[in-house]
């Protein structure tokens, strides 16, 4: 097995007893990067030099017996709305395609001090605005399960990234299902944790109250060890939470038993892939088998979930897209006068979907009563989650009610575009974590995942049973052969 | 038909702490520009802001002295418009939950006390600065997010002296309380009025102008003044009123019209949670503030015996009014104080265009030179040359008068033989005053005091010429 196939706790474990370096684990990404990278478009930006002196000053600091975190030297990869000082952060849209922050995020700090090796920066949907990473500004970004398929998105290109071994680790960010969703359609663990738990702090905000960072990983454990690198309170972020970090490898016990799992009847709808229904109800029935206490519950306002997402993530995405005018950074339209600037640079350096969500945005917050409702509706969706936690451990639904389309098949229905969303959303407006990992594979080769939510915080919960889950199949250990087929 | 003027203020002031609203960039005046600034207040992508407490400290401060109820919770929201001041495409202000609501200020204008409601009091931010020159645009950003507390006055004012008498209690009030140094000069306090007629004795509100750009209270009540007069002009002439913003120009002391700003959207704002207040973070706010203005200076004429007026004058600034009761309590004659303090400490202050914390007189060394002049050591007279002197050096009276020898000549031996050549050398006017010439005597003081070089202890001189000349 090359090392670039490997998980971040193998590698860890090989540069603990020094059989390998991070400068070999670090080269082996880039080989792969150069192999296949032209096939699936993961990045938008790679720091192969920055990386590879990263590394070997790892690789010095392990010579010299200093000592290092569980993660360092592992290779990474960032999406591209998180900002890295001295690097390019362009959200994938051209209004930004050549800023270069000029500070780190919090979640980067934090990663740089445990010795992360960042190798670049991954595609997404502009502003991680979408659900297939069609929307770049960019490049398109391909499900290396089938090449002709997207990969899921927002951050499609985190997940593509970790599904054809061309990082270790990656991150991913969510506001209402882009790390889960992406990681269901390439077969990858994707955890998004509970609003609060990781800084927001130097992430570019698609709509304030709804994102979320978390890991996008090859196996549960590696996002458990990502998840105790970036967690905690940064005094930086207002909405980050002053609670507690376990460690979460602590969680990773495959044992299931008397743990009590809801299934949420509204989350088995019509128009749902069938080959999905099955995995995740074959998910369930080995779940119960291994002595979980599985039942029906219900979440009744699920039905007006993606609605009230949708008026919710508008209006704070136009309001958070109104730092983009041309004037202190980005790009700047030519224009005679000031107004033109303004109206320039926004229509030529957003895309389409982008300035939908804007016009639809400004619209839903001059009519205010609206936003107001949604707000109310939200509060509504948050007591079904809290009424139901009341009961059950963890509630278990498909990530995705689909797998992967093809490329191009929906980009002229925006409201179709929004549909793999609704399994995904209320957690968002919840604010509780939930995690996508495979649980199976269509007749056509694609992958399936499976989410798990559980109430705030409870990100142990989730891990301990997509552990066990995961030790009791092996659809994680599945990898595309991107080089053989296409 | 009798109009009345209808006068509503909305005025912003800068509150004084040390870091700015929502990061930790220094908020000092006058630095290079764009070098107090960072990805916060920058507004640069994925930077969060975070509330400063000293800021709602001071704000709760402002509202507890314009006697505003403050709101246990209150929130931030976004205040949306385009301008390349603005870094973020939106100010942070509280538009639908304000920090205070409902106060007032007592204000008096000839001898009759009125009162001006507040309707509220909000915490917001300050946008940067343009600079044009050389057919460019500059932005600083150094005083992007520095924190403001708007105030918005119902349209309580009926004319330009009422508009200037409230706009001095609310700045005498926020400077008591340190909220803020409210100079209109420097852009620590703006203040834009909006004014607008009806008849006499009806109730009902009228389309208003709003008039911008005054950077004095004296320019407030001249634009008040002069937007009356010329509504007044409009509806003689059968004009309708048409809402508006007007430009006041300083120079043709004229409002003129000017592009005024389409009302913002506010959305609220989801990085900022809600400022929650307890009871006990505003109970510990109110004991900190100081006695105000008004209550002071109804103190001072009770406690000190003094006039209206003087404790109007000496209660205008905290530091004066702490001051003057420095004094007071080293010296127990407050109007002497008083006087001292308003002619000549005062006029120095002002020659010198310092402030009475920069005065170099301390109480203490006041206080002696007026115990001097009641020793008989020095005359009054010559203690108005040793407080100049004291104000420039800093140094004590009695070194004063020691180093340049100004000490009053009391001792009775030396003057009785000025006193006696002055006789001698004087037969003339002495026969005079034997004649019954009375004036004579002021000429001889004279002649005693032009011999002392004034040093002369005038009382005694004139005792002993009336002992000798009997």
């Amino acid at each position: 097995m090359k090392l670039n196939e490997l998980t971040a706790h193998e590698i860890r474990e090989l540069i603990r007893k020094g059989e390998v370096s991070s400068e070999e684990v670090t080269k082996s990404v880039f080989e792969r990067i150069e192999k296949v990278e032209k096939k699936i478009n993961s990045f938008v930006t790679l720091t192969k030099e920055e990386a590879l002196r990263e590394a070997r000053s790892v690789d010095e600091k392990i010579r010299k017996k200093k000592k290092i975190s569980p993660l360092a030297g592992v290779p990474i990869a960032i999406k591209d709305n998180m900002c890295i000082d001295g690097v390019l952060t362009t959200c994938s849209s051209k209004i930004l395609e050549n800023f270069r922050s000029p500070y780190d995020a919090t979640v980067i700090k934090r990663l740089k001090a445990n010795d992360l090796v960042f190798i670049g920066k991954t595609n997404m949907d502009e502003f991680a605005m979408g659900s297939s990473t069609e929307n770049s500004a960019f490049e398109i970004t391909h499900n290396p399960w089938d090449l002709e398929a997207i990969p899921g998105g927002s951050s499609g290109g985190s997940a593509a990234t970790i599904a054809s071994d061309e990082a270790i680790l990656a991150l991913g960010s969510d506001t209402g299902g882009s790390i889960r969703q992406p990681a269901s359609l390439c077969g990858v663990v994707g955890l998004k944790p509970t609003y609060g738990r990781v800084s927001r702090y130097g992430l570019i905000a698609f709509a304030s109250s709804l994102d979320q960072i978390g890991p996008i990983t090859k196996d549960v454990r590696d996002s458990a060890l990502l998840m105790n690198v970036i967690s905690g309170y940064d005094e930086r972020d207002s909405t980050s939470c002053n609670y507690p970090v376990p460690d979460y490898t602590e969680s990773l016990i495959s044992d299931v038993k008397g743990v009590k799992i809801g299934v949420p009847k509204e989350y088995f709808v019509k128009g749902m892939d069938e080959e999905v229904e099955k995995s995740v109800k074959d998910a369930i029935g080995l779940l119960e088998k291994l002595g979980a206490k599985v039942e029906e519950v219900f979440l009744p306002h699920t039905e007006y979930a993606l609605a009230t997402y949708c008026l919710i993530v508008s209006t704070e995405a136009s309001t958070d897209l109104a730092y983009y005018d041309g004037v202190g950074y980005g790009y700047r339209a030519q224009s005679r006068n000031l107004d033109e600037m303004y109206q320039n640079t926004r229509e030529k350096g957003f895309g389409d979907e982008v300035k939908r969500r804007i016009m639809l945005g400004t619209y839903v917050f001059s009519h205010y009563d609206y936003y107001l409702k949604a707000q109310k509706v939200r509060t509504l969706v948050k007591e079904d989650f809290d009424k139901v936690f009341e009961k059950c451990d963890c509630l278990i639904t498909p990530t995705s009610p689909t797998p992967a389309f093809k490329i191009g098949e929906k980009m002229d229905d925006p409201l179709r575009m929004y549909f793999p969303d609704i399994f995904t959303v209320p957690a968002n407006l919840a604010g509780i974590p939930g995690i996508s990992i495979p649980c199976g594979f269509t007749k056509k080769g694609l992958p399936v995942g499976l989410q798990i939510l559980a109430k705030p915080f409870a990100e142990e919960t989730i891990l301990r049973v997509a552990y066990s889950y995961e030790q009791n199949t092996g659809w994680h250990r599945r990898r595309p052969a991107i080089c053989d087929s296409q | 038909m009798e109009y009345e003027a209808i006068i509503g203020l909305e005025i912003h002031v800068q509150s004084k702490t040390e870091s700015k609203m929502f990061c930790s960039c220094s908020t000092e005046f006058g630095a290079p520009p764009n070098s107090q600034v960072c990805p916060v207040c920058l507004g640069l992508p994925g930077a969060l802001p975070v509330l400063n407490e000293k800021v709602v400290e001071q704000a709760v401060k402002a509202a507890l002295v314009l006697n505003c109820d403050v709101l246990k919770v209150s929130s931030f929201d976004k205040k949306i418009y385009f301008y390349p001041d603005l870094p973020k495409g939106y100010q942070i202000s509280q538009y639908y939950q304000p920090l205070a609501k409902s106060g007032y200020v007592d204000i008096k204008v000839k001898n009759k006390r009125r009162r001006v409601r507040i309707r509220h009091l909000h915490m917001e931010e300050d946008v940067g600065k343009l600079i044009h020159q050389k057919g460019m645009s500059l932005v600083d950003f150094n005083r992007a997010s520095l924190p403001l507390i708007e105030i918005v006055a119902e349209p309580d004012i009926r004319s330009s002296e009422e508009a200037g008498e409230f706009l001095m209690c609310l700045r005498s009030n926020l400077r008591y309380a340190g909220v803020s140094e409210c100079n209109m000069e420097e852009g620590s306090l703006r203040c834009d009025a909006n004014v607008s007629l009806r008849p006499l004795g009806t109730r009902k509100l009228y389309t208003k102008t709003e008039v911008k750009n005054m950077n004095s209270f004296k320019h407030v009540m001249k634009a008040i003044e002069y937007e009356i007069k010329r509504q007044k002009r409009s509806v003689k002439k059968g004009e309708a009123a048409v809402l508006h913003t007007r430009c006041w120009d300083p120079e043709r002391g004229v409002t003129v019209p000017m592009r005024g700003k389409a009302p913002a959207p506010c959305i609220s704002h989801s990085d900022l949670g809600p400022v929650i207040l307890d009871e006990e973070f505003i109970a510990s706010l109110r004991s900190q503030l100081p006695e105000l203005p008004l209550d002071r200076s109804e103190r001072f004429i009770q406690q000190y015996g003094i006039p209206a007026s003087d404790a109007s004058i000496l209660t205008s600034s905290k530091e004066l009014a702490d001051y003057y009761e420095e004094c007071v309590k080293l010296y127990k004659k407050p109007k002497v104080i008083a006087n001292w303090i308003m002619s000549d400490l005062l006029r120095e202050l002002k020659e010198k265009d310092i402030g009475i914390r920069e005065c170099k007189v301390s109480p203490e060394h006041l206080a002696e030179m007026i115990t001097l002049i009641d020793k008989g050591s020095i005359s009054g007279k010559m203690a108005k040359d040793v407080f100049v002197e004291m104000f420039e050096t800093g140094e004590k009276a009695s070194q004063i008068v020691k180093e340049k020898g100004l000490a009053q000549i009391s001792d009775k031996e030396a003057l009785v033989k000025i006193v006696d050549k002055t006789l001698q050398e004087n037969p003339k006017v002495v026969e005079d005053y034997k004649k019954g010439k009375e004036k004579a005597l002021g000429y001889l003081v004279g002649q005693v005091m032009k011999e002392t070089k004034g040093r002369a202890n005038p009382k005694l001189v004139n005792k002993l010429l009336e002992k000798k000349l009997k």
